[in-house]
């Protein structure tokens, strides 16, 4: 039996390894089969993480996490966790592949997942020119028209980043105000290719093998139109990845994960959670990491308190 | 490691193939086609009777990605005699793409 699991690799996850296997614990981190690395592994420039003032690739800054927490012993594999059942002292965490690995404390970091817009054609045009990823299907829509439905940072950046292919990018926001941060809102309002659509909600998604328009309405005075589009990138922001934990967790209204004030501590003793999935406000690497941090402190306590005989690790 | 085709070699090695092949359409700078390009491979491995598991680098080779209206990757056809028999779009888990092509791999 092992001290500690650590769930998800963003840098909440890899944070925790980082302290917990500084700390002697030889965390196992289950990092996900084709997620690995997490949301940044889906941006370009980050340049708010601290320590970096030239900026880094995100897929580059998730390697050094990933570098840092194995240098210290953190044992990490590329594969899902299909259950977690966390009711007694010993945790147990089924993976894709079937093993089943147990530990004294379980650290839950599995971040967010992107939200869809729930509309006609969404699902059956999904792949066909709606994406949730800028970077990685931007691309394909050299000298078209595409649109980025969302009003945060992540828009703003789709936005900016579509702008080196699309020769038109529009950005759908259902308020008149931002979300994002006044740099990256005056780097999308400086950039002439693109077009901000306020008041607007996407209604529908058009078209026969790829997209071809959405409807639009006001969101003040009712009307629909309809807008040619070749792509629809969607960044209205992301939901907590709780599935494994419903029933076995407490909730928030937000629903993310319920933790005991400041700390890390779950509704359940030995589960800690760290990162996005915890987060409804913040949700940045930084303080993600932060939270990674506090939750690998926690567990460290929480290990060092139980009785001798159950920590005992056989050989 | 498997492999890699491109516009001058795709007719020969996916069309005129008398095998079944799953064509990966991938790219250096897309995280998602990197984490799933070892599991295909391995699907290529332990599937090696059945399906031929190969690579085109969309970014070397526009003319194939074109042709196959290639707007999301990674994308991964399967073809037979020629044409296309189905498509899967997205990094997934290996289980689940052992399910979506799981009538090549019977």
């Amino acid at each position: 039996m092992r001290q500690l699991i650590i769930i998800g690799s963003g840098p909440a996850g890899y944070t925790a390894a980082i302290y917990a296997a500084r700390a002697k614990l030889a965390p196992l981190l289950i990092a996900s089969s084709v997620q690995a690395g997490g949301e940044l592994m889906n941006t370009t420039d980050v340049e708010n993480y601290p320590g970096f003032p030239d900026g880094i690739m995100g897929p580059d800054l998730m390697e050094k996490f990933r570098a840092q927490a194995e240098k210290f012993g953190t044992e990490i594999v590329l594969d899902d966790v299909v259950d977690l059942d966390v009711s007694g002292p010993v945790k147990k965490v089924t993976l894709g592949s079937g093993r089943v690995e147990e530990a004294l404390a379980v650290i839950y970091a599995t971040g967010s997942a992107y939200r869809k817009l729930g509309v006609e054609g969404e699902d059956r045009l999904s792949g066909y020119g709606v994406s949730w990823c800028a970077t990685c299907d931007g691309f394909f829509f050299r000298e078209k028209k595409v649109a980025v439905v969302g009003g945060g940072d992540s828009a703003m950046e789709e936005a900016t980043f579509l702008t080196k292919f699309a020769d038109k990018v529009y950005i759908i926001h259902r308020s008149e105000t931002l979300r994002a941060s006044e740099i990256m809102q005056e780097r999308a309002f400086d950039n002439p290719k693109i077009e901000f659509l306020y008041n607007k909600t996407v209604e529908k998604i058009e078209g026969g093998a790829s997209v071809a328009s959405v409807t639009l309405r006001d969101t003040v005075d009712g009307i629909q139109t309809t807008l040619d589009l070749d792509g629809l990138f969607v960044a209205i922001g992301s939901d907590p990845r709780t599935h494994l934990v419903h029933g076995k967790l407490e909730l928030t209204q937000d629903g993310t994960v319920w933790v005991d004030g400041r700390s890390s501590r779950t509704s359940v003793p030995g589960v800690f959670a760290a990162g996005d999935v915890l987060d409804p406000i913040y949700r940045q690497a930084v303080t993600a990491a932060g939270s990674g941090t506090v939750a690998a402190l926690d567990a460290e306590h929480y290990l060092a308190a139980l009785p001798k005989n159950l920590t005992t690790v056989p050989a | 490691m498997s492999k890699n085709v491109t516009d001058a070699t795709f007719a020969d090695e996916v069309l005129n193939s008398d095998k079944t092949v799953l064509v990966d359409f991938w790219a250096e700078w897309c995280g998602p086609c990197r984490a799933v390009s070892p599991i295909l491979d391995q699907i290529g491995i332990e599937h090696a009777d059945k399906i031929e598991v190969v690579k085109l680098n969309v970014d070397d080779n526009p003319q194939m990605a074109a042709k196959y209206q290639i707007t999301s990757i990674p994308a991964m056809k399967v073809y037979r005699g020629g044409e296309v028999v189905k498509t899967v779009i997205g990094a997934k888990p290996k289980p689940a793409l052992e399910a979506d092509l799981a009538e090549f791999l019977a």
